[in-house]
């Protein structure tokens, strides 16, 4: 189902040659765009993989961290002066500390349970963000200043296709390091059997606690370049649909496979992008197509197709 | 001085008191048994000493402390490790990472360094590599490392039970039913494999129902009947006992020599 040890060096320097390769067939800046949002969401994607895919727990609440990323951005240099650099390290902090503290009751809650409350913190999140006008500009969102590092101003889709695709790569790579390690391993057995992962000495709650934590950070990167990226944040970014949709891009994609992750994204930004040319008709055709992968290749694109190809062989 | 031991020992559920103030001692380094019919709580009582049950009375002490109420990676952490009647294996991972997380309670890493893969987690991970592989070639399952536990037969899964709860290095192992659904083949080796723990210095409590197997390796035997002791002592004492073989086979009109030695005969 994940990704052998083996072939993770290789799935890495493979992704860092597409996309080196990728821009050289784009049309238009508008591909640029399109790719930089395909990174941005994958990150997310990863993040939710890790507790989904991996620890086996569900949320679908996790719009709500992208949302106070993205806020973190408008709020911190608008209101308080923070230049953005810095109001992205604090959007990350900031959701760091309300999963701990969310977390720690919450997480106890198993299956569609669990599904249910952590759909109730992102609803809570996106109507904080709606409500509290003065702050975050309410319904109509707030526009968020251009990131400045060292004097050098980020503008336009072509640098945040390279940003966002780094920061992707870093984020693989910080997903692939803790599988491996005595964390992830915890992690994946709390996932099969919690009862036989206490009594070896695993702390399930903690595990779960620190896991569901490190995807809010992933999520609240991912929404703050969302927000820089579009130059303005609405509650939508926070929205149930939102966060449904980051569950969709994991399912989709492959439980437990990160490159995984990075299709599902694809695939749910670019499909609708495409089926605009259907009109009336692209809703319809984009559950249609979802449905279809779902029953055809029910582990997820990536393990399946992985499945058949290496059946294929032996 | 025991190693584990239960005063008093009472839960119930739903107004049946599964394990009805139970005492027991067991002295460090042998295979302490407790047998019983189906529905006697010998399971309840293993859930009790592993943390995943709190007795509503009575006290459990783990090597000289006194341990009620603690959860089971608590009792893990100090020593205690288990296996289960029915499988609790982690199937999406192979047969030597499910033995790589019973070591979990040495390995000395955060989750920070493991994000980074520092150093220190490369090490770690060797060293947990190399402790799980010894651990799978203890109960013979060396050849089968790298294979998907969801891939393995049942007889192997028993014993990377087994392996992994090895692997946490305990002081007192549990095994709950280890020869259910084995052949008097896969037994026999089971055997060695429990001959070889208490080798190696670590406490033996057996939950079994295959008589031969239990009268083979126990120094001492318990016997629980509706949640309640019945009996205890050697395997010999065991074997005699009327009342033990009263709770195996019931009573009826036959003369009591013969009764006796069929029961006896049952119990192996």
């Amino acid at each position: 189902m994940r990704e052998p040890a083996s072939h993770r060096l290789a799935l890495l320097g493979a992704l860092a040659v597409v996309i080196v390769l990728m821009p050289l067939i784009f049309p238009s800046a508008y591909y640029y765009r399109v790719g930089a949002l395909v990174f941005i969401f994958a990150l997310a994607a990863v993040g939710l993989n890790l507790l989904m895919g991996f620890a086996g727990q569900v949320s679908l609440g996790h719009a709500g961290f992208l949302g106070i990323g993205g806020y973190a951005m408008a709020i911190g240099p608008v209101h308080l002066g923070v230049p953005p650099w810095a109001s992205l390290l604090a959007g990350a902090v900031i959701s760091a500390v309300v999963a701990f503290i969310v977390g720690r009751p919450i997480l106890r809650l198993k299956g569609h349970y669990l599904a249910v409350a952590t759909l109730g913190l992102g609803v809570l999140i996106a109507i904080v963000l709606t409500n509290e006008a003065s702050w975050t500009g309410g319904p109509d969102g707030m526009s968020v200043p251009r990131l400045v590092l060292f004097d050098w101003a980020v503008r336009g889709s072509q640098q945040w296709y390279w940003i966002s695709a780094a920061t992707f790569l870093v984020g693989a790579i910080l997903a692939f390091n803790v599988i491996d390690s005595p964390t992830g391993r915890a992690l994946r057995a709390i996932h099969d059997s919690e009862v036989a992962a206490s009594v070896l000495g695993v702390d399930v709650a903690r595990g779960k606690l620190a896991i569901f934590v490190i995807s809010a950070v992933y999520a609240s990167v991912a929404g703050s370049y969302l927000a820089l990226i579009n130059g303005h944040v609405t509650p939508d970014i926070a929205g149930f649909l939102r966060s449904i949709e980051l569950a969709a891009m994991v399912v989709l994609g492959g439980m437990g496979s990160i490159l995984g992750s990075l299709v599902g994204a694809a695939v749910l930004v670019v499909l609708p992008q495409t089926l605009t040319i259907l009109h009336d008709y692209e809703h319809l055709v984009l559950g249609l197509i979802l449905m279809g992968v779902m029953i055809f290749l029910r582990q997820g694109i990536v393990p399946s197709l992985a499945a058949a190809v290496s059946g294929r062989q032996t | 001085m025991s190693i584990l031991a239960a005063e008093r020992l009472s839960i119930a559920f739903g107004g049946i008191r599964a394990i009805d103030q139970v005492s027991l001692r067991i002295q460090p380094g042998v295979v302490f048994s407790i047998i019983g019919p189906n529905g006697a709580g010998k399971t309840t009582l293993f859930n009790l000493f592993s943390g995943l049950y709190r007795p509503q009375e009575g006290r459990i002490i783990f090597d000289g402390e006194d341990v009620t109420g603690l959860a089971p990676h608590q009792l893990a952490r100090r020593g205690l490790s288990r296996t289960f009647q029915n499988l609790q294996i982690f199937y999406r991972m192979t047969a030597i990472e499910n033995v790589m997380v019973g070591c979990h309670r040495h390995e000395r890493t955060n989750v920070v360094a493991d994000l980074l893969h520092l150093p220190s987690v490369a090490r770690q991970n060797r060293r947990t590599r190399l402790a799980a592989q010894s651990a799978l070639a203890q109960v013979g399952l060396q050849s089968d490392t790298d294979r998907l536990a969801s891939a393995l037969p049942y007889g192997a899964l028993k014993r990377l039970e087994i392996a992994r709860a090895l692997a946490s290095e305990p002081k007192v192992l549990l095994l709950d039913e280890p020869a259910a659904g084995c052949n008097p083949v896969e037994t026999k080796e089971l055997e060695g494999v429990i001959r070889s723990i208490v080798k190696a210095g670590v406490t033996v409590v057996l939950v079994e129902h295959d008589m031969r197997l239990v009268m083979n390796v126990s120094d001492h035997i318990h016997v629980l009947a509706n949640g309640r002791s019945l009996a205890e002592g050697t395997v010999a004492e065991v074997r005699r006992n009327p009342r033990v073989i009263e709770a195996y086979l019931g009573t009826h009109d036959a003369p009591e020599g013969q009764d006796t030695e069929e029961a006896a005969r049952a119990l192996g």
